[in-house]
């Protein structure tokens, strides 16, 4: 069985995110850019599911501009057998648009199972998984914070976290999982993966070769920071308090009260 | 409590500079002190050489044996002791020529300063006393917060005038007990003048006061495009004014080099109260004596240094980090000169430890994990590159690691994707300072010494003569003697008390 991984590469994690002066998004030129902390998780289950025998080749693929290629040298490193990177311009691609195109690389590949993360931290649309799903009409399991293959009964048996505790779901392959933060913790790029990555093919297509037109519904108006947390201010008493508490306060955070 | 990065460990445990492990000359023998440097990787500049291992010493020290007293000592000991006073444990007696404080100076000093900044409370007063690690505990009575040069001058002239003792204080991080007092000293703590004063944008020229910490002039220069030359674990709560006293060293020695070539100028405060404004902004000022130098390093103990003007690099964007196993000290060795060569300018932090580190680090570490978990290591490397062009500085690692590898000299290794991942290999190695204490404990129970890397400060204030000649130590006490008369500046500390009588 063939597992594609969908990987993003994104704004590190660690960095301090600013916002572009004429407020169109956020500084991305000289930032340190990072596979999605999500998709690596996705990559590592993707690794751990075929060296435990149920699967036999794991895909990696991104769509984006040429410097995406890092992210799936990334994977290749990390033990992904081959990599697709779809270039689509520079131009963000939004999520039904790449679900579109998953959908068409499903159709060539030929995959038992399509892993990504639950989201990416750029964008947080939590989108793409269910989207995928749904083109597809594919079983999905998203959130999986647990995920046990059965190769005989072709059966994934998905652990998730919702708001109310864990749900577990069953699968029937071929399916779409979606991770999540605890499923597991990725392995490092080790030099021995990293000088077989140099042999690893990644292949480059256009959307155009898979009959996907990209067109965007949404256009992004204003991107702003959050507004700025006020300072407190200092009770003198508790006549004041309970002034305050009548006539002005919303939220009130009680911290300090001489 | 700030974040720690040990940069001077004993033999066989963790180092990122050189060191020197020292032999105290045997009592009967005729044979002169051998100071033999057990092979730990030079990491500024000097050739490395290959040296044996004094193998008695050696093997003690890879003993089980060892890492099972600092295991026990860890957790027996962690965060809760609490010395007795140094002056108990010390052979040196109060000095009868200093005064005592009495309440005519407490008034003067009230008057001059404001009471905010008088500190006589106990609690205060007790943290100011003690030193980081906890070995050494002053009586000091008084801790003062100047709040500029004029105030740091008038302080000095009145203690010089009344033979009062004082101590000069930074951010108290010092790993010898120089930050402290010993008996009664005065306290003069700097951390209430920390204004950065300016930046050259285009040299990188950075003049700010002696009480600012050092993280916060990093994260001042990084929103100008500038770092500073120098990196510790201490950098949350150290002070700079402390940085050069020390001619603190840290990660990012092997790129920048020591402080005497990135301090530009200094303004110090003498012990009579003289300020000395030696605050020159030229790369190049070959006029005179150049005698900032005489300061940086002392330790306090011939001036206080009130302002600092530094050079910074530029910020460079693209880090670069590494961690890779070897399976001997011959190949970390190797490795180092590899590494300078192919890597050239691009490499910005060395650091070294062995198989028992980097275990105890697993042990204790919440969320610590084994880069190579199939197999274990005799010794472990970080090497960080700094560059500007991340794809490429990317490249040029990955190609001399694959190079090393082949060849024989790394084992295993792994290269960190993300900050993240960067945040937990450094994490490996700052965890490893908290062993400090105690390997330096083992270590003097078993008749050694680390050089001078912390400076000599009060624990090794006798132990000069290992590594200076008579003639040097004589000329440094006329100096002493000649900016300090009174020897008030923190005495008791960096030269022996008898060649100052």
């Amino acid at each position: 069985m063939k597992i594609l991984v969908a990987v993003k590469r994104v704004i590190d994690y660690a960095v301090k995110v600013r916002v572009k002066p004429n407020k169109s998004g956020v500084e991305t030129s000289n930032v340190k850019m990072s596979m999605n902390p999500f998709c690596e998780i996705a990559l590592e289950e993707a690794l751990r599911i075929r060296e435990s025998g149920a699967a036999k080749e794991v895909v990696a693929v991104t769509v984006g501009p040429a410097q995406c290629a890092d992210t799936l040298r990334t994977a290749l490193a990390m033990g992904a057998d081959r990599a697709v990177h779809v270039d689509a311009g520079a131009a963000p691609v939004l999520p039904l648009s790449v679900a579109k195109i998953l959908r068409a690389l499903v159709q060539v590949e030929q995959p038992g199972l399509l892993i990504l993360g639950k989201q990416a931290i750029d964008d947080d649309c939590n989108q793409t998984g269910q989207m995928v799903a749904g083109l597809l009409k594919w079983p999905q399991g998203t959130f999986a914070s647990k995920v046990v293959l059965d190769k005989e009964k072709q059966v994934a048996t998905v652990e998730r976290e919702v708001d109310g505790g864990l749900e577990t779901l069953c699968l029937d392959l071929p399916a779409v999982i979606t991770t999540d933060l605890r499923l597991n913790q990725p392995r490092y790029a080790t030099l021995p993966n990293i000088m077989k990555a140099k042999s690893k093919v990644i292949k480059k297509v256009t959307p155009e070769e898979l009959n996907v037109e990209i067109k965007s519904d949404l256009e992004v108006v204003q991107v702003t920071e959050p507004p700025k947390r006020k300072a407190g201010v200092i009770i003198s008493s508790v006549d004041e308090l309970i002034d305050k508490l009548k006539n002005e306060v919303v939220s009130c955070n009680i911290l300090n009260c001489k | 409590m700030a974040r720690r990065r040990a940069s001077q460990f004993l033999a066989g445990y963790c180092c990122s500079q050189s060191h020197s492990l020292v032999r105290r000359p045997p009592l009967c023998s005729q044979e002169p002190a051998s100071i033999s440097a057990p092979g730990l990787p030079h990491t500024h500049g000097k050739a490395t050489s290959m040296f044996k291992p004094p193998s008695k010493l050696y093997r003690k020290l890879n003993s089980q044996t060892s890492c099972d007293i600092m295991q026990v000592h860890y957790s027996r000991t962690y965060g809760i002791h609490q010395r007795s006073f140094t002056s108990a444990a010390i052979n040196i007696q109060r000095s009868p020529s200093f005064s005592k404080l009495n309440s005519d100076d407490i008034g003067y000093f009230k008057s001059m300063l404001g009471d905010k900044n008088v500190v006589q409370d106990e609690d205060r007063l007790s943290a100011a006393n003690v030193d980081w690690m906890r070995k050494y505990k002053g009586s000091s009575q008084l801790l003062l917060l100047p709040r500029n040069t004029e105030e740091v001058s008038k302080i000095l002239h009145h203690c010089n005038s009344r033979h009062l003792a004082i101590v000069p204080q930074g951010g108290n991080t010092g790993l010898v007990g120089g930050s402290v007092p010993v008996y009664d000293e005065v306290i003069i703590s700097l951390a209430s003048m920390d204004q950065i004063i300016s930046l050259d944008k285009v040299n990188g020229i950075l003049i700010c006061e002696a009480g600012c910490i050092l993280e916060n002039l990093n994260s001042f220069l990084a929103n100008e495009g500038f770092i500073m030359p120098l990196d510790l674990g201490a950098k949350g709560s150290c002070q700079i004014g402390g940085n050069v006293s020390t001619n603190a060293g840290g990660l990012h020695f092997i790129r920048y080099g020591s402080l005497h070539g990135n301090i530009l100028g200094l303004e110090v405060v003498l012990a009579d109260g003289t300020v000395l404004d030696m605050l020159g902004t030229l790369r190049k000022d070959n006029t005179g004596y150049d005698l900032k130098h005489l300061f940086i390093g002392s330790e306090g103990s011939l001036g206080i240094v009130t302002k600092v003007s530094i050079l910074t690099p530029p910020k460079l964007l693209s880090t670069n980090l590494a961690l890779l196993a070897c399976k001997d000290f011959l190949s970390c060795q190797k490795l180092l000169l590899e590494a300078k060569r192919e890597l050239g300018e691009a490499i910005s932090a060395f650091e070294f430890m062995d198989s028992d580190a980097m275990d105890m680090v697993l042990a204790h570490m919440d969320g610590a994990r084994n880069p190579f978990p199939s197999s274990s290591y005799n010794f472990y490397v970080l090497i960080e590159t700094t560059g500007s062009d991340e794809s490429y500085d990317k490249a040029k690692l990955e190609a001399f690691l694959l190079r090393s590898m082949e060849g024989g000299l790394i084992s295993d290794g792994a290269i960190a994707q993300d900050i993240n991942q960067a945040s937990s290999f450094w994490q490996i190695r700052e965890i490893l300072a908290q062993i400090e204490p105690f390997v330096y404990e083992w270590t003097s129970t078993h008749r050694g010494s680390i050089s001078a890397e912390h400076g000599l400060g009060l624990m090794k204030a006798d132990k000069i003569h290992y590594s200076k000649s008579p003639e040097t130590v004589q000329l440094m006490a006329s100096i002493k003697k000649l900016l300090d008369p009174s020897g008030i500046l923190n005495p008791y500390k960096v030269l022996p008390q008898s060649m100052l009588q």
